[in-house]
């Protein structure tokens, strides 16, 4: 692969998510002309935007996680049910201790986000460790992991409301902007930092693109997926305290329900293939981005009901679009319509199917992959 | 290479072969195996838990997961996944009731169901095998927009009052008379029963049986899940057999969706929220290959049976939380994905 090409994708991949997004925002701002007001009361910020921000804070944080993990070729479903158990331990240590005091809340959230650590540091083990591929090894926690929540609630829903020091966290403000927000935008800051201008990086999306090769070159592959997996589960727990903070009740059945969903759509919209490697944090922070968004128009201007219906079709419209097929059949068509007379088998010289062709070629030879694995230990 | 792959099943087995059966056998056998003891423990701990008629009140209970199992086995031996099942079933049940409500004939409303959950499956089908989007984000898709639709037409459970799904719901067959000895020690008879919904999920598994093992597109289902590119090489058509699996998974979680409604005489839009992953927990703990093609679609019927026994202990149980059923499941579900790694692990060697 050489560099220009996938310069190109590069900017292909985040041009249209932020052109979506700010077609979104203008449809918004066509329904509802004072969308972008923000108004300052008590000293603290409210409006459209602030709470579209706010509410895609959780998402963003788990679509971080996310985004490295599908990186690294996996994926992992059980976030969901990560924030349900760190969310409702939290809130049960808070009600169980009475609340108020910001050490009994630093406890809490302490000890929520070890347990979210050990989560993804088990997920890490199945996947990294016994090899266990990503999608199975993650559905284990994903059954279990409600349950353990259920079992730490013992199946009732919590209410802690008497803590504004937990309420902080989901619902607050700091320096008249929403606590979540600093908050994930400053963890989504450090991601960037680390893996842009550091290695890790380059070694998560050499390992995604081709672990067999990446080995070969001296990477060790399974402390990188490890660490994939303990963010996210780490990502996971923040987002799960932020949920039960903001709603300030804690339902294991109900926190961060589909919110692996959510992620999932936020890092596939933001330009990260399923398949691994290449990764855009700035495109998953534009998914989140356009996700919540699209809630806001869809509430706004057909109806609350029909914002799932909605979201499936953009995911079904963003699927066939990054679909190579299909885009080699819409750059046809184009093309048609400009030069009629072309003969259909001509070679395309500069055409743009070819750089997707070669990008698909890795995930080919890692599907078929096992070939070399069996070689190399013999030689 | 096609022709020894022909109905027929007399393609020469090697002796290799005949150990991979042997495997594969031990994981359904390590199932039964499990199932077994559940219920000895079940019957030690509780009294009645394996009396005739709490034997069929595990299938009668858990009715629809039949279903919903066999579809997701199709899915998963051709190396897919299939995450829109629980929503299909829900959206199968609120369109049975809504139409019904509307004062639609039920000889009308149970064909249009099934055809509705075929064509989102087909739908995935062609998503998944024409556009090769993965799997899992294209049933992801399909699962938003079965609830979505569910949403769009009712927000609430709609009861339905239709004759033929009151009669469904309500009609027992008689199996055969029990002697059950209650709390004060008194014997008394009564008939074992179970229910049409029963029946139907048995003939939809027997159905499965025959068709994965006995004919041409069984076993291009096995071919396809177990390497595609192979399939492909033997000309066998990859296309077709994975967007049919899709439709018959669709189907299946149709009917689960009539099942549904007969068992319940709603239709709610809410409900069979987490059921894909029962389907698949069945489907794993039945022995089945996630990665795919190696597994039966029995082994899944053994694993509905393990779900539906984990749930009677809750039911027998009354103070034991729900969360451990979810934990159960969850460990069950890594033993046999542990189990499965060691099995594929041996082979490869």
């Amino acid at each position: 692969m050489n560099a220009a090409p996938m310069k190109k994708i590069t900017g292909n991949r985040l041009l249209w998510p932020a052109v979506v997004l700010i077609a979104l925002l203008l449809a918004n701002l066509l329904w509802n002309h004072s969308f972008f007001d923000i108004t300052a009361r008590d000293g603290n910020l409210y409006g459209a935007p602030v709470d579209i921000l706010r509410r895609a804070a959780p998402i963003v944080l788990v679509a971080l996680g996310m985004t490295l993990v599908i990186a690294t070729r996996g994926i992992d479903l059980s976030v969901g049910a990560v924030a349900a158990i760190s969310g409702s331990w939290a809130s049960m240590y808070i009600i169980s201790e009475g609340g108020a005091s910001v050490g009994v809340v630093l406890t809490a959230v302490a000890v929520a986000l070890l347990m979210a650590l050990l989560a993804g540091a088990w997920n890490g083990f199945l996947v990294a460790v016994l090899g266990i591929q990503p999608i199975v090894a993650t559905l284990v926690l994903m059954v279990a992991g409600r349950g353990l929540a259920q079992v730490i609630t013992n199946e009732k829903i919590l209410y802690p409301d008497n803590s504004p020091a937990y309420k902080l966290i989901g619902g607050g403000y700091l320096l008249a902007v929403p606590f979540s927000i600093l908050l994930a935008g400053s963890i989504f800051a450090l991601t960037a930092v680390l893996t842009r201008k550091t290695a890790l990086g380059t070694l998560i999306e050499s390992v995604g693109v081709n672990p067999e090769a990446s080995r070969l070159a001296g990477v060790r592959a399974r402390p990188i997926i490890f660490l994939a997996y303990v963010f996210s589960g780490l990502c996971a727990g923040l987002a799960g305290l932020m949920l039960t903070s903001n709603s300030t009740s804690a339902d294991p059945n109900s926190i961060g329900l589909f919110i692996e969903l959510d992620a999932i759509l936020a890092v596939v919209i933001g330009g990260t293939s399923l398949a691994g490697g290449r990764f855009s944090l700035a495109g998953t922070l534009i998914g989140a981005f356009i996700i919540e968004t699209m809630d806001a128009f869809v509430v706004i201007a057909i109806s609350a009901r029909s914002t799932d219906v909605f979201k499936a079709c953009v995911v079904i419209v963003v699927c066939l679009l990054q679909s190579s097929r299909v885009r080699a059949w819409l750059l046809n068509v184009l093309r048609w319509g400009r030069r009629p007379n072309r003969p259909r088998h001509e070679p395309r010289p500069p055409a743009a199917p070819d750089p997707r062709d070669s990008a698909a070629v890795p995930d080919a030879a890692g599907a078929s992959g096992a070939l070399p694995v069996k070689v190399t230990p013999s030689s | 290479m096609s022709t020894s792959l022909a109905p027929s099943g007399a393609a020469p087995r090697s002796r290799q072969r005949v150990g991979q059966r042997f495997e594969q056998y031990t994981q359904i056998g390590v199932t039964l195996l499990l199932l077994i003891i559940m219920l000895v423990v079940g019957r030690v701990l509780y009294p009645n838990f394996t009396s005739g008629q709490a034997i069929f009140d595990l299938l009668g209970k858990n009715v629809f997961l039949i279903p919903l199992a066999v579809g997701m086995t199709f899915v998963i031996l051709s190396g897919g996944i299939d995450l829109s099942v629980g929503a299909v079933m829900a959206l199968g049940s609120v369109i049975a009731a809504s139409l019904l409500q509307a004062g639609w004939s039920a000889a009308l409303v149970v064909p249009v169901v099934l055809l509705a959950a075929s064509t989102l499956g087909l739908v995935v089908g062609i998503m998944i095998s024409r556009f090769e989007i993965q799997p899992f984000i294209a049933t992801l898709a399909a699962m938003f927009l079965a609830r979505g639709l569910c949403l769009v037409i009712t927000d609430r459970s709609i009861a339905i009052d239709d004759g033929f799904f009151q009669r469904m719901n309500l009609a027992h067959i008689n199996l055969w008379e029990q002697e059950t000895v209650n709390l004060r020690g008194r014997v008394r008879v009564s008939d074992v029963y179970t229910t049409p919904s029963v029946v139907i999920a048995m003939a939809v598994l027997v159905v499965a049986f025959v068709v994965l093992h006995y004919s041409r597109f069984g076993r291009t289902v096995y071919a396809v899940g177990g390497n595609e590119p192979s399939a492909l090489l033997m000309g066998l058509r990859v296309d077709r057999t994975k967007i049919s699996v899709y439709v018959i998974s669709g189907l299946c979680a149709g009917i689960a969706g009539l099942l549904f409604a007969f068992y319940t005489a709603s239709g709610d839009p809410v409900v069979g929220i987490g059921y894909e992953l029962n389907a698949i927990a069945a489907v794993v703990i039945g022995g089945t290959l996630l990665s795919g093609g190696s597994g039966y679609v029995l082994g899944s019927m053994l694993g509905v049976l393990v779900l539906a026994t984990i749930y009677a202990y809750k039911e027998f149980d009354g103070d034991l939380n729900t969360g451990w059923t979810r934990v159960m499941i969850g460990v069950l579900v890594l033993f046999f994905i542990v189990l499965q790694r060691l099995v594929t692990t041996r082979r490869r060697r």
